[in-house]
């Protein structure tokens, strides 16, 4: 994962030199006109070189070096704004890039059928199509994405999740897929490609980060048709001031009308071109983030959909607690020792390698310090759980103990002659209506108490929910547990609501249901059957390591295949689109001291009574409009950083959400500009500029 | 398209029947009824016949009445069929110009009274129209009456008192004396006993 | 600023806000879908008028269909006005038999009424014969109004309602605006304004005699109108007597009652409600003013109880008047202030318990200051137009408040109807930038706002920005444009610009100098008036459409609450910034360099 890394610095030489080459590249018309905004200023740079070329053979409307200046700056504003566009697709194309380059081309062998021992022809990787059918051996690169038809081999993923440990890849079931690029271990796999070249989830993302293929997001274009009115109103604004200070030179009986080459820079510094310019790079930025996060999309709209999640829909077990149930406690039955409990309990736990048993065998250890011993020793033989008994155990020559569910046991002491004790019973729901599961533990005929097994709850899970609910998310635990477990565990998780007893087909409905009252619901899932569920979704998550059919269902794919990442989908939509606006309100505030610096200037041969608008002091009319025009493009440099990165996103209601970035970008760019244009115009001064 | 164009039509001349025949004939004959003096203009009457409006002020030039408002109506001041103000700017010297031609002729009327002119009595009106000047340009003006009049200063004090109404309710507009009403009321008294005297 | 200037201007806005919820209230009723106690009142004579016309009043138009009609009877009614102006020499009801109105005038006048601007480039008195004024003009005051609601109802409904197609009967909406809102707070308010002194009769007008005979000198022309020349080559005078004054009459109060409640603001006179027979009284004043602002600031009231949300209602209108009252604090002083052209002389303009003292030039003594300064802010932040004194002669800064209260878009209270959903088009543009801002696609009223809703709103700013940037150039580049103006320096500027805003935002006040009844002025006018009204309803209507359509997104914690004092303050912010970028330029040519040159004495 060495590239990984090294992109992820985003600002490391080469990177930036490649951006920078791309800068000028992008200075072509054609990728100009896609941003209406920057096409203004693309316009306005090429006008003020000809007013500069006019200027040089005699025929100037201001002196040669303003006109210069005005155009040099007008040009640096447009490379500037090409600049981030190209940095925001070099980190993304590096990231991708470190991708890609686990998917060489390699010859793959391409079955005639989907037999292991059908006919094998040698194939480009690149040409393989969805449907053909491969066979992959230990120690080769499985050739595409694909699921797994026949076989059972251990994988190694880490090129595509950073995860070290191998992974099991088998036909059937929710362990079926495979990336292409990940290389198989052991044994072998038939593979059934899904996907034709360049149409993988990996294809699509890099097409993604590519400014030139990017699609717009749906809020994307509506803030470009806000940005287009904005621009539209300062062309006519400024194009319209020519006659007016025509007319008031007539009117005033003195001075000059305004200089086209002041009506250009007037208009370059009004239009939005700070968002304009960063408009692109943010949202390639945020494809960015979510590959950071190892999260592939397959479109930038679902990225943005993750800002507007209200419902998120979470799988208990891996989401909300540890994988497995642990065991907590033991409660002897009325006559027995804790100790004695203990010890059958662990004796019955020793060969059952499930974590559950694991953790009967460690309390035991823990509370009565009880050593493991090795069934041989004993000359004790497992009794390994059935769907039938519903229960496990060891038998010895003296000793036959079990433990299992209640009704399980139950039932194997009815067989046995004896009974139940209902205080048993009564300890078994006691322990089943704290919201943990009983295991009653049986030696001969007689029951020995109850094992409490408990889900954890992850740390810190409680506190995220707080957050997500202060944001406005919904969040509701999916379970397989019966409601009274699950409300239990609701409620120690501090999620708002929870689906127990879920079915796929309840699962659906749920979602459906939600999306009837116009929320908008998020979901992970992997297996096949969640598959129904993803598709209906407004934001689906599909783990890596889960079906094809999850995968091609959801809209995004979870490479670390942690359900926890749902969270931070959300975090990383939110924040491409405050960005955004914080951006906007920022340019658009930036314009109020423009005005106090340039208006005064535009009209001082004309009307020298406006400099009382200076406010700033700026030193003369050309240091003003240049200073003005100088921050305009350097604003655009000093924010490609926050662009990149997105502006931070706290989990506060909209309301203080609001305020906090009203306050910082809104009051901050009607101050900023002043401050900046005072300190270029000195500088200028002090250049012997002004 | 052509489904609209009926109840264009016919609406139009429905609703126009309504507000612009049976609206303002209900409202005519509400007010000549219930306000018949008002409705009909708040005529002033001597001996039965109208001699102006208690509402449109008329033009005063000589010394022996309370000047009105100046009036920027063409052709003549107070020309009540072509009610205008001047529309002159805050900054045209044409503005400063008529204000100073009016203190020359208010203080040629009134040779001796440098006191500062009240604002209204230099710049017009904006009907040109107006029937009232506020108080304190009555006050500028009361010497000058009385002395022409041969009235007593309280005499004519007295009577720009009754012609004079405060704020409306104590608080809307301003208070304001009504020139035509006060004139008239002038007109109506007998010459003074001690003309020439300074009333001051 | 006085004390009393401060309690005239408090007075104003409690009154207004104490009447707020019942007339919205009120008309919440009368636009409601389900029938109810109001409608059932008028229901007879509801269906009457339907049966009349072929309407099927249960009909539910799509918001085509409804902008189709909406188009249709108001250029029915612009052309009805325009004929009768040019034929109103054959028709009856004209005793001063006052000729046809030229086609160029003509045109102006009929789409400034049926475009609720009431722009007038005539003289009221000298120009309209009584029919003209009754059957056109006042026709038109009730009807561009009622359109005005019955758009707003429409876009309110594109919020209020969920997945439908259809945004309500444009019909009925046109016809219960009349019926029920109209003509009644009309019938009451002409009533109150006979009572305070202003005409309401069918006489013709009244010669008097005049209490001191004066004299004016005019010019002596020959038969071809060219003044005569005696033997020396001056032009000949002669002096002519004046011994009656002719006293205006006519059905006065009628049309100015809806003059002001319908935000339309044509005079019957000319002088408009600076005439004393208009506007007799501080009170008749009071009146007037608060008919200007009661439907727009019920409407308010109405739409936050149509979407569901009173508080939303009282967040627009909070809005609003965020914006007005510092500004209308602002123009009361600067011409309380005075005139500084007038320092040097020997002027008393200080306030007094015996004068409004100030800037007096163009106003009328019984209004003073406050109610003046009151009366013009009220006018231009709503589109009335009407006005009580003459604003070319308020001060370089007391002017530039109307004229920038227009160019804001009459959004602030606005025209009736229009400046509602005006504002609610700035609305959308908050919501999208603040949404943005807390990370969400951007959402109103539960509906979310996308592209197309983007592109509407968009337009709906842009448009009168857009005329008055545009038209602006083109009459100070053109002699045809700048022949009208009165004032020299850059207060002529003011002027022009002040017209084309004025036109452009459906106001129809004036710098009252420019003589706009040229060709030139009457085409440019005209054209801005039309493009700045239609259009921009439709854009709104289609806006509505979409909206209707969509679904309505629950509330949470993570939605932007549109009802906060923090989005009242960015709401306002948003109307300030558009107005104050777009805008500054011109107002620094025109009132601001005009103010900093009178300052220094120039």
């Amino acid at each position: 994962m060495t590239s990984q890394t090294h992109a992820a610095r985003g600002f490391d030489r080469e990177l930036v030199l490649t951006a920078l080459a791309d800068s000028f590249r992008k200075l072509s018309p054609r990728l100009q006109f896609r941003n209406p905004v920057m096409f203004v200023v693309f316009v306005c740079s090429v006008l003020t070189t000809v007013l500069w070329v006019q200027a040089l053979a005699g025929h100037g409307e201001a002196p040669t070096g303003f006109i210069f200046w005005v155009s040099l700056w007008l040009w640096f504003t447009l490379l500037f704004a090409n600049f981030a566009e190209a940095l925001a697709e070099g980190r993304g194309k590096a990231q991708a890039h470190a991708l890609r380059s686990s998917r060489k081309d390699v010859l793959a062998k391409k079955l005639a059928s989907a037999d292991r021992n059908a006919a094998i022809t040698f194939t480009p990787s690149s040409e393989l199509r969805s449907g053909h059918h491969v066979l992959v051996e230990a120690g080769e690169p499985i050739p595409g994405d694909g699921e797994v038809v026949a076989g059972a081999a251990s994988v190694d993923e880490s090129a595509i999740t950073g995860e070290s440990a191998p992974v099991i890849r088998e036909s059937g079931g929710d362990r079926s897929a495979v990336t292409g690029g990940t290389r198989v271990l052991s044994d072998w796999l038939v593979v059934r490609i899904t996907s034709n070249p360049g149409e993988s989830f990996l294809d699509r993302m890099i097409a993604m980060v590519e400014g030139s293929k990017r699609r717009k997001t749906p809020n994307e274009i509506a803030l470009t048709i806000l940005l287009a009115k904005f621009t539209l109103i300062f062309l006519l604004a400024c194009a319209t001031l020519l006659p007016y200070s025509i007319y008031s030179v007539q009117a005033a009986g003195g001075g000059n009308p305004i200089t086209l080459t002041v009506l250009v820079a007037l208009l370059v510094c009004l239009i939005p071109t700070t968002i304009g310019a960063l408009l692109s790079a943010i949202g390639i930025a945020g494809m960015d983030r979510m590959i950071r996060a190892n999260v592939i999309a397959t479109s930038g709209r679902a990225v943005e959909a993750a800002g507007d999640v209200d419902v998120l829909l979470l799988d208990k077990t891996g989401t909300i607690t540890l994988g497995n149930r642990q065991a907590v406690a033991f409660h002897p039955a009325p006559g027995v020792e804790e100790s004695v409990l203990a010890e059958a309990a662990q004796l019955a736990s020793l060969a059952d390698e499930t974590p559950e048993g694991r953790s009967v065998v460690v309390l035991a250890k823990e509370k009565f310090g009880l050593r493991e011993q090795p069934l041989e020793a004993l000359h004790a033989q497992f009794v390994p759980f059935t769907a039938q008994t519903r229960m496990s155990g060891v038998d010895s020559d003296a000793r036959r103990i079990r433990k299992g569910a209640l009704d399980a046991v139950e039932k194997y002491l009815d067989g046995q002659g004896s009974h139940l004790p209902p205080m048993v019973r009564r300890l078994a729901e006691d322990v089943a209506r704290r919201g943990a599961t009983p295991l009653v533990v049986a030696e001969g005929s007689s029951a020995l108490g109850v094992i409490e097994l408990k889900d954890i709850v992850k740390g810190g899970i409680k506190e995220r929910f707080a957050e997500m609910r202060k944001m406005g998310i919904k969040t509701v635990m999916i379970t397989g547990d019966n409601p009274l477990t699950a409300a239990a565990i609701a409620a120690e998780a501090g999620v708002d609501d929870f689906l127990a007893e879920a079915t796929p087909e309840a699962k659906l409905k749920l979602i459906r249901d939600m999306q009837a009252e116009n929320r908008l619901v998020a979901m992970c899932g992997d297996g096949t059957n969640d598959a129904p569920a993803l598709a209906q979704a407004d934001v689906a998550v599909a783990m890596n390591t889960g079906t094809q059919a999850a995968k091609e269902a959801g809209n995004m794919v979870d490479l670390d295949s942690n359900p926890t990442k749902l969270i931070e989908v959300v975090a990383i939509g939110k924040q491409m689109l405050i960005t955004r606006g914080a951006l906007t309100t920022f340019s658009i505030a930036n314009d109020i001291a423009k005005y106090f610096a340039i208006i005064p200037a535009a009209f001082a041969t004309t009307y020298p009574a406006l400099n009382a608008l200076n406010v700033m002091r700026l030193a003369t009319p050309q240091s003003a409009i240049l200073s003005a025009v100088i921050f305009n493009a350097l604003i655009i440099v000093c924010l490609i950083p926050l662009a990149l990165k997105g502006v931070k996103y706290r989990a506060l209601g909209a309301g203080a959400l609001l305020r906090r970035n009203l306050l910082v970008y809104g009051l901050g760019g009607m101050v900023v500009p002043f401050l900046g244009i005072k300190l270029i115009d000195m500088l200028l001064v002090l250049c012997g500029l002004a | 398209m052509s489904k609209l164009l009926r109840p264009s039509l016919v609406l139009l001349l429905v609703l126009t029947a309504v507000t612009g025949v049976l609206y303002p004939l209900a409202v005519t004959g509400l007010a000549q009824l219930i306000f018949p003096r008002q409705a009909n203009g708040s005529l002033v009457e001597k001996d039965g016949k109208p001699v102006g409006s208690a509402l449109i002020g008329q033009a005063f030039t000589e010394p022996k009445y309370f000047w009105g408002r100046p009036s920027a109506t063409a052709p003549n001041a107070y020309n009540a069929g072509a009610s205008s103000g001047s529309n002159l700017g805050p900054t045209n010297p044409a503005l400063a110009e008529a204000a100073r031609q009016r203190i020359v002729a208010l203080r040629r009327a009134d040779p001796g009274n440098e006191a500062p002119v009240p604002v209204d009595l230099v710049t017009a009106s904006g009907s040109g129209l107006d029937p009232q000047i506020s108080p304190a340009a009555a006050q500028y003006q009361a010497a000058r009456v009385a002395r022409a009049r041969g009235l007593d200063m309280a005499q004519v004090r007295a009577l720009v008192a009754r012609y004079t109404s405060g704020r409306q309710f104590g608080v809307l507009g301003e208070p304001r004396v009504n020139v035509l009403q006060l004139n008239l009321a002038l007109d109506a008294m007998p010459a003074g006993s001690v003309p020439g005297r300074d009333a001051r | 600023m006085t004390a009393n200037d401060i309690l005239q201007v408090g007075l104003f806005l409690a009154v207004l806000l104490l009447l707020v919820k019942p007339v919205g209230n009120y008309m919440a009723l009368v636009f409601a879908d389900a029938p109810n106690r109001v409608t059932r009142f008028g229901g007879r004579a509801e269906r009457g008028i339907y049966r009349l016309c072929g309407i099927r009043p249960d009909e539910d138009m799509g918001w085509k269909r409804y902008a189709l009609a909406m188009l249709l009877f108001n250029v029915l009614g612009l052309l009805a006005v325009y004929l009768l102006q040019r034929v109103q020499q054959w028709l009856p009801l004209n005793p001063q038999h006052f000729a046809a109105v030229s086609p160029d005038s003509a045109m102006n006048t009929a789409i400034s009424f049926a475009s609720n601007t009431n722009w007038q480039g005539y003289g009221g008195e000298s120009t309209m014969s009584y029919l003209t004024q009754m059957l056109g003009l006042a026709v038109q005051n009730f009807l561009s109004a009622a359109t005005g609601i019955a758009v707003l109802v429409a876009v309110v409904r594109g919020f209020a309602r969920r997945g439908a197609k259809a945004i309500g009967n444009f019909w009925v909406d046109l016809t219960r605006s009349t019926l029920y809102v109209l003509v009644p707070l009309s019938l009451l308010m002409s009533l109150l304004l006979v009572s305070q002194g202003v005409v309401q009769n069918f006489k013709p007008y009244v010669d008097v005699p005049v209490a001191q005979a004066t004299s004016y000198t005019e010019t002596v022309k020959d038969a071809a109108g060219h003044p005569q020349k005696d033997a020396a080559g001056h032009e000949m005078t002669r002096d002519v007597p004046v011994v009656t004054q002719t006293l205006p009459m006519g059905p006065a109060a009628s049309q100015i009652a809806i003059k002001h409640l319908g935000t339309n603001g044509g005079g019957f006179f000319n002088a408009n409600s600076a005439h004393p027979y208009e506007n007799p009284t501080p009170f008749s004043n009071f009146i007037e003013m608060l008919a200007i602002f009661l439907i727009p600031a019920g409407l308010c009231y109405t739409f936050g109880r149509m979407v569901g949300d009173r508080r939303q209602g009282w967040a627009i209108l909070a809005t609003m008047l965020l914006i007005f009252v510092p500004l209308t604090l602002g123009l009361v002083a600067a011409e309380q202030a005075g005139n500084p052209a007038l320092h040097g002389l020997a002027v008393d303009a200080h306030a007094s318990a015996l004068q409004a003292g100030g800037n007096m030039e163009g106003k009328e003594t019984r209004f003073g200051i406050a109610s003046s300064g009151l009366f013009a802010a009220i006018t231009t932040a709503a589109s009335c137009g009407a006005v009580n004194a003459m604003h070319d002669s308020l001060t370089p800064l007391g002017g530039l408040v109307p004229m920038w209260l227009m160019q804001l878009g009459e959004v602030v209270f606005g025209g009736v109807g229009s400046g509602l959903y005006g504002m609610l088009a700035f609305a959308v543009v908050a919501v999208f930038i603040a949404g943005l801002m807390v990370g969400r696609t951007p959402e109103y009223l539960g509906k979310k706002i996308e592209a197309h809703e983007m592109k509407m709103a968009s337009l709906a700013v842009l448009l009168p920005c857009a005329l008055v940037v545009i038209c602006t150039a083109v009459a100070v580049l053109l002699p045809a444009g700048v022949a009208g103006v009165a004032n020299p320096g850059a207060h002529g500027f003011s002027e022009i610009l002040y017209a084309v805003s004025s036109a452009s935002n459906n106001n129809g006040s004036a710098f009252g100098g420019l003589s706009a009844n040229t060709p030139f002025w009457n085409v440019l006018l005209g054209l801005c008036m039309f493009l700045a009204r239609f259009p921009l309803a439709i854009a709104m209507l289609a806006m509505a459409g979409s909206l209707a359509a969509k679904r309505h997104v629950p509330e949470s914690a993570g939605t932007l609450p549109t009802h906060t004092p923090l989005f009242v303050a960015l709401l306002a912010c948003v109307v300030i910034v558009v107005g104050a970028l777009t805008f500054l330029p011109a107002l620094a040519l025109g009132p601001i360099v005009e103010s900093l040159l009178s300052a220094t004495g120039h």
